[in-house]
């Protein structure tokens, strides 16, 4: 079970930068052909300052750039093999694109057992603002952790 | 900006539509890299097996973001307001998805045309993965 004294607790604040490389990973992962992620001038042909980002990447940032990516498993002494992704959630406020530096700040907002204890619902919500200080995007997750002695 | 079928929705119109080949163990080992998410349990089959599951399975945000690209393809990324997902079920080795859209509802916030979609992916036996919407700019 998940201590539910929890919620409430903020984790060390990520600082992740929109690398051109990296992007192209990930597009090259997915198969993204579209043009205005390939190219500097198509995206700004479509009215962007560079090339944005797709829609969960900021998910990808803040992992890739945090010391500890399962930190609020570890804080919360949640193993790794018992979570599962329940639900995704991101709200856009400004267009994120390459060379963007982003700070992710995230703390948990709920903690719910399920189906008798067999199943906690954690959610960890996450502000993402940029180089500018602008609060370019909200994103929220909600994970399931199977608990001893369910499937 | 030509006109495209997003500036005017219809209601019930399907907008979203892509379909994506199998998902490999290559595509889950490249997908923990390019994504950030190392957690074993989607490329060690040993840490699956041992953490009660038959095999490695897909992360869900490959998953969105499969979804996040059928959703770009016909909305410009800089439109979408928000886009969210619940995963419904475990998505398998060798699934082949279907990502589909619907517009819901038109819908108007502080002065801007707005529609809900109704999102779905499914793999090839018609089971839903991912049951989400988006917000877009009209």
């Amino acid at each position: 079970m998940v201590d539910q004294s929890a919620v409430g607790r903020s984790f060390t604040p990520v600082t992740a930068c929109v690398e051109p490389g990296r992007l192209r990973f990930f597009l090259n992962t997915l198969g993204e052909q579209n043009p205005v992620y390939r190219g500097a001038q198509a995206a700004r042909n479509a009215g962007y300052a560079a090339i944005p980002v797709p829609p969960t990447y900021l998910f990808c940032l803040e992992m890739m750039d945090a010391e500890r990516p399962f930190e609020f498993l570890t804080d919360l002494d949640i193993d790794l093999a018992r979570v599962l992704h329940g639900e995704q959630r991101f709200t856009y406020h400004a267009p994120v694109v390459v060379g963007d530096i982003l700070t992710f700040k995230s703390r948990v907002t709920g903690i719910t057992d399920k189906k008798g204890g067999a199943m906690t619902l954690v959610v960890v919500e996450t502000a993402v603002t940029n180089q500018h200080g602008a609060h370019i995007a909200d994103t929220a997750r909600t994970i399931v952790v199977r608990n001893e002695g369910a499937i | 900006m030509s006109e495209t079928a997003t500036d005017r929705p219809v209601l019930g119109e399907r907008i979203v539509h892509k379909t994506f080949p199998p998902i490999t163990r290559h595509t889950l080992a490249l997908y923990c890299g390019a994504s950030g998410d190392h957690n074993p349990i989607h490329v060690d089959i040993d840490f699956a097996r041992a953490a009660g599951f038959p095999d490695v399975f897909s992360h869900g945000m490959l998953v969105m973001a499969y979804l996040g690209q059928a959703l770009t393809d016909a909305v410009a990324p800089d439109r979408i307001r928000s886009f969210s997902t619940r995963f419904a079920a475990i998505t398998q080795l060798g699934a082949r998805l279907t990502c589909e859209g619907h517009v819901i509802e038109r819908i108007e916030h502080g002065g801007e045309r707005r529609a809900r979609l109704a999102l779905t992916t499914k793999d090839e036996n018609g089971e839903t993965k991912l049951a989400g919407e988006a917000i877009i700019a009209l």
